[in-house]
């Protein structure tokens, strides 16, 4: 459970299965995210786009923001940056913006490998960047750095 | 005699994907998504050539629409040959992305010709993946049909032994 650890975030508990919120606006890598995260004993859910991802939050343009003190729903937050609509930096912004979700650790996905980028996102609070396409060996070294980060 | 014709057929299938890496048609990727198969998703990699298909063919559509018409709208053709980049190099289709990395270069270039060469060049990449993904698929299911015939032939050995 709690555990001292990290003196970064992190304070959400994983348990055995991790909750991940999958964002991507392709449907085949959306398919692919989903399968290499549950190979690595992740619940997943996915989001097309990033209005539908912050629906599912509870961040919602509709939603009320009655979520003080409600815990998140999910424990990590998986991001495609180039998106239409939302890029995955806007995303990210709004759940740092989020008291509830803000701990939430957010990972970004990108297919440019670029470093004014990797450092926007970093900067603005995002866990890890990672290089599309996704291998397993990916997901494996994300979810060993994010248990780490917990204990 | 049954074990020889199996494992013949496997290499057949083994071969033919190999020269499929061996052309640049696929790469490393492709194995990542074949890595993925496993008894709870048996049938992922059909899956996911499926929806490769289906989404790339509903973007070459759209490419060719929008180079079609007397103004080009660059930044459209560019967002839809970017969905085209992802979903290949997610799927490891190697040369495919390669003529999608050339559509964007034309398409940043404001050059119409080299779009539609490009596109061109795109489309024949498609085909040819679509036609050796649909040979790799009749492969498998030639495979998988094969195996149930003879568990089959196996089974109906077996009762008539029994009975």
């Amino acid at each position: 459970m709690a555990g001292g650890g990290c003196s970064k975030d992190t304070a959400v508990d994983f348990g055995d299965q991790p909750h991940v919120l999958a964002v991507d606006d392709n449907l085949i890598d959306r398919k692919l995210v989903e399968k290499l995260l549950k190979n690595s004993s992740c619940k997943v859910t996915t989001a097309e786009n990033g209005l539908r991802a912050l629906e599912y939050l509870g961040l919602g343009n509709d939603q009320r923001s009655a979520m003080e003190g409600t815990v998140s729903k999910v424990n990590l937050i998986i991001t495609d940056y180039c998106m239409p609509g939302m890029t995955g930096y806007e995303l990210l912004k709004k759940i740092k913006e989020s008291s509830v979700l803000k701990e939430v650790p957010v990972v970004i996905m990108s297919s440019e490998n670029s470093p004014t980028r990797i450092s926007q996102c970093l900067e603005e609070g995002a866990q890890m960047f990672m290089l599309k396409p996704l291998k397993q060996s990916d997901v494996k070294q994300l979810k060993c750095h994010l248990m780490k980060c917990r204990s | 005699m049954i074990q020889m014709a199996l494992a013949a057929l496997k290499t057949q299938l083994k071969n033919f994907v190999q020269s499929m890496f061996d052309e640049g048609v696929l790469d490393s990727q492709f194995s990542q998504i074949q890595a993925l198969q496993d008894s709870s998703n048996p049938n992922f990699v059909d899956e996911v050539i499926t929806l490769f298909c289906t989404d790339a063919e509903r973007i070459i559509t759209e490419l060719n629409k929008y180079l079609g018409y007397q103004s080009v709208d660059f930044s459209k053709l560019d967002t839809y040959v970017h969905q085209l980049k992802g979903s290949s190099s997610s799927i490891g289709a190697h040369r495919l992305k390669l003529a999608c990395v050339n559509l964007r270069q034309a398409s940043d270039d404001r050059s119409k010709e080299g779009c539609v060469r490009a596109l061109n060049s795109i489309t024949r990449e498609y085909c040819l993946l679509r036609s050796k993904f649909q040979t790799l698929i009749q492969v498998t299911h030639d495979l998988i049909v094969f195996v149930i015939r003879m568990i089959g032939l196996k089974l109906s050995d077996i009762m008539v032994k029994t009975l």
